[in-house]
């Protein structure tokens, strides 16, 4: 029936070298062992697993003291027994009783660190060296059962969560996710009790809070069936539908596309917007902080994420906006107190913090990197230090600060409390975000790209180095004096030792956290790294290890940040894309090749007629 | 012998200094419109500090440099690019974490007349169609050749009255090196004056109207590309001739 003989499409099977499976790597699960209960041995000694051990997550089953622990053999098990990443040319690695292992070394590395660690403990008097190993911590990692038998338990208990997590690498992917996904949403919403019981009364539905959360603080086990179950649910049917939903969305036409993340954009700060309303009080003040916190990171995002200057003395921005705010604004201000109001004031704020950004600026122009660094940490410090001083004691007040900083008010609307407080707070920060989203494609911000690139070059394609620098810097400035004019009516007065190096660290973190160069990376650092430790009281002392601990850990396994710019993925994923690209040829090569060779049979027969 | 015309690009007695350390010594060069004209010399004779004075990011320590009978000594680098002066660095270097698109738009980062910039772009994908293909590539993630196109075309979207060049055969196979300096005649042959400094020296007499020889800091030869390749002292300095 065909006049032409068909080609030979099929003909080209390939003959393919496939090597065999790499094998899950058991000696770096030994290691990985040995970490684990040098981990686990570190958490309790420095006192974390006994401070946090007061909090329920699970009422009467689960501390957070020892969802900390465990969770360390769980997680570092589950690690662990990761296959070796596909190579050209390997078969699929193949899952098997290797995972398991490997998480099991895992869990007797844990076991055994900790075994020690108790045995020693009490034995000798660590005391005098390590404060915190004190005989309720023992009596905590013992289960109270006595050293015998509880560090029998201890040990099994170690042993089968580096198991489990093992086992977890043999669970089929959308399974594991969900259970990864309800564990992680039930930890969360028991650590957040404080803000889901406001919201349950704040939306009239008290009744919900008796049913999830137990008296004495942490979720009931009801509770914490539904919230796993719920997220397993979500994890399990919704998430996977994602990525078809974004395809469709890519095919709406333009114009639908653009309305529709307009209305999410509505929907979104409609929601937020409520937020305090729900939440109460107490939550809204971590709110502003949080908010606060915010506008600095979009602030100095654009310093360090756009123009690339590393800013380490970004507080000193923040305490000009405060300072300035304060002695415009309040009748008890030393020297001069013209007491405007906070809108007239305004203007000369962001006067102040252009000049600073100026004076701060000009010095370091010639300078890149370590070096820039150094010096802005520098200035940071010496404006603290100047509002310190007894020579400046006479306009600024010294270490007594300035007092009596009146409320914002727009007309005959008074911001009084923090529920309040939140909404000019939103609306600067909109503001900002507003500023750094125009920025970002604007001409300036191509310029502050390549000269992030290529200072040289930049310059030799006749960008203005200096004058650029200076705008980054300006402009940076700018938004975090808003950030400390709030904070100066927020809290009605201002001490120099509010303006400490940890700020600029908390925004620089944050900034890096939720990922540089990207907005909504901002958002969640600041949610992250301000708003949860305002939250967990207990957890204020362990801030600066928590935020060390988690910058090595972003370094290492998510450099681009939790919720990166598009910009920085590509650049630090580059070759992961090109082998996801490649497997997934390899896929749709194979697919075909299957319809080919189905389609190939019966049309050979024409051929040899 | 170009007596008539008035020079595009002027170095009238220039001396440079890093430091109190005395670099260019009394650099006399003249590059007249529509020619190639090289600088040789080897290494650290002193070819990337004369690119560098001319775009005035070092400041001449001494003499004139005049672009189309204008004194532009002492002026900064932004306002000198802006009167017609552009380079394409030494390695390319490339914005490597922009698209090439960007990098592109970069080079006419101080023109405004967006209908010239899209005709120059349109020239640009003319002369490399590869780099069309390219454009939503970050630049970092293009071959060498492939970066030397961009880098050469992010110089022209300046539109520059003479296009300085920075060894651009430096770090490519000798197949792509060959194909640079066909590009370099073919953008002459479209009416861009071009200066380039080169170690190179066969390759880049092969093509250039005129060279000059450059050693530590002076210039010790100047003459046409023809005499420079027949002159003895040359083939046995540079042209690699016994």
């Amino acid at each position: 029936m065909a006049e032409i003989a068909p080609v030979r499409k099929v003909a080209v099977v390939e003959e393919e070298i496939k090597l065999k499976a790499e094998e899950v790597d058991l000696q770096r699960a030994a290691k990985l062992g040995g970490v684990a209960g040098l981990v686990a041995v570190f958490v309790s000694a420095n006192g974390m697993v006994q401070a946090f051990a007061e909090r329920a997550i699970i009422s009467p089953i689960l501390s957070m003291g020892y969802a900390l622990l465990f969770l360390v053999p769980l997680v570092i098990g589950y690690l662990a027994a990761k296959e070796p990443p596909v190579r050209e040319g390997f078969e699929a690695p193949k899952k098997g009783p290797r995972n398991v292992v490997a998480g099991l070394l895992v869990g007797v590395g844990t076991a055994v660190g900790l075994a020690l660690f108790v045995l020693v403990a009490s034995v000798v008097n660590l005391r005098p060296v390590f404060l915190n190993v004190s005989p309720e911590l023992l009596e905590l990692l013992t289960f109270g059962q006595g050293v015998g038998p509880g560090l029998a338990l201890l040990v099994v208990a170690c042993v089968v969560l580096g198991t489990v997590g093992g086992l977890m690498r043999l669970v089929p992917d959308r399974l594991r996710n969900a259970l990864w996904g309800g564990l992680a949403w039930t930890l969360l919403i028991g650590l957040l009790e404080v803000v889901v019981a406001q919201l349950f009364r704040g939306l009239g539905l008290g009744f919900l809070e008796d049913i999830f959360y137990a008296p004495l603080g942490g979720l009931t086990l009801t509770g914490a069936l539904v919230v796993f179950v719920l997220a397993f649910l979500y994890y399990y049917t919704v998430v996977p539908r994602v990525d078809a939903w974004r395809a469709n969305y890519a095919q709406l036409p333009a114009e639908r596309q653009r309305s529709f993340r307009l209305g999410a954009l509505v929907a979104v700060v409609v929601i937020v917007g409520l937020l305090p309303q729900v939440l109460g009080p107490f939550v809204s003040e971590v709110l502003d902080l949080v908010g606060i916190f915010l506008l600095m990171g979009l602030g100095l995002n654009i310093v360090v994420g756009f123009a690339g200057l590393l800013d380490l003395g970004y507080v000193a921005f923040f305490a000009v906006g405060a300072y300035t705010t304060a002695v415009l604004t309040s009748p008890a201000s030393p020297r001069w107190s013209p007491e405007l109001s906070f809108w007239l004031a305004l203007p000369f704020v962001i006067l102040a913090a252009a000049l600073a950004g100026i004076v701060v600026g000009t010095p370091v122009l010639r300078m890149r990197g370590d070096y820039l660094a150094i010096v802005t940490l520098g200035f940071g410090e010496i404006a603290r230090l100047l509002l310190l001083s007894d020579w400046l004691r006479p306009y600024f007040g010294g270490a007594q600060g300035i007092l009596k900083i009146p409320n914002l008010s727009i007309g005959p609307i008074v911001f009084r409390t923090p529920v309040d407080m939140f909404y000019p707070i939103l609306g600067f920060c909109l503001v900002a975000a507003y500023i750094s989203w125009k920025l970002k494609d604007s001409r300036i911000g191509r310029a502050w790209m390549a000269m992030r690139e290529d200072e040289q070059v930049a310059e030799a394609m006749g960008v203005n180095i200096v004058e650029l620098k200076l705008k980054a810097f300006i402009v940076g400035a700018i938004i975090a004096s808003f950030g400390g004019a709030l904070f100066a009516v927020k809290i009605g007065s201002v001490f120099p030792h509010s303006f400490s190096l940890l700020v600029s660290i908390t925004v620089l973190v944050l900034i890096i956290v939720g990922g540089m160069g990207s907005i909504p990376g901002v958002v969640v650092g600041a949610l992250a790294l301000v708003g949860l430790p305002e939250l967990l009281r207990e957890f204020q002392e362990y801030r600066l290890l928590a935020y060390g601990v988690l910058l090595i850990l972003m370094m290492l396994y998510r450099p681009e940040g939790i919720v990166p710019s598009k910009q920085w993925m590509r650049e630090l994923h580059e070759e992961e894309l090109m082998q996801d690209a490649w497997l997934k040829m390899e896929e749709e090569r194979r697919r075909q090749a299957e319809a080919q060779a189905a389609e190939g049979k019966p049309a050979g027969q024409p051929g040899e007629a | 012998m170009n007596d008539k015309r008035h020079p595009v690009l002027q170095l009238k007695d220039v001396n440079t200094h890093y430091g109190p350390i005395h670099i260019l010594r009394n650099i006399n060069i003249e590059i007249y419109p529509g020619e190639i004209v090289c600088l040789l010399g080897g290494n650290a004779s002193g070819k990337t500090t004369t690119l560098r004075t001319i775009l005035g990011m070092v400041k001449p320590s001494a003499g004139e440099i005049y672009l189309d009978g204008e004194r532009v000594d002492g002026l900064p680098t932004t306002e000198i690019v802006k009167r017609g002066i552009s380079m394409v660095p030494e390695n390319r270097r490339l914005f490597k974490r922009m698209t090439v698109l960007e990098n592109l738009e970069m080079g006419a980062y101080l023109r405004n007349d967006p209908d010239g910039i899209k005709e120059d772009m349109e020239h640009v994908f003319e002369l490399f169609p590869r780099v069309k293909e390219r454009l939503h590539q970050k630049a970092g993630t293009l071959s060498g050749g492939e970066q030397q196109m961009v880098a050469i075309g992010r110089a022209l979207m300046a539109r520059p009255k003479v296009l300085l060049m920075d060894e651009p055969s430096m770090g490519l196979a000798p197949v792509l090196v060959e194909q640079t300096f066909e590009i370099i005649q073919q953008i002459n042959q479209h009416g861009t004056t071009i200066f380039v400094v080169e170690q190179n020296a066969n390759m880049a007499l092969s093509i250039a109207h005129r060279g000059y020889v450059l050693q530590t800091g002076r210039i010790v030869l100047a003459d046409t590309a023809q005499n420079l390749l027949n002159n003895e002292m040359m083939r046995q300095a540079y042209l690699g001739e016994m």
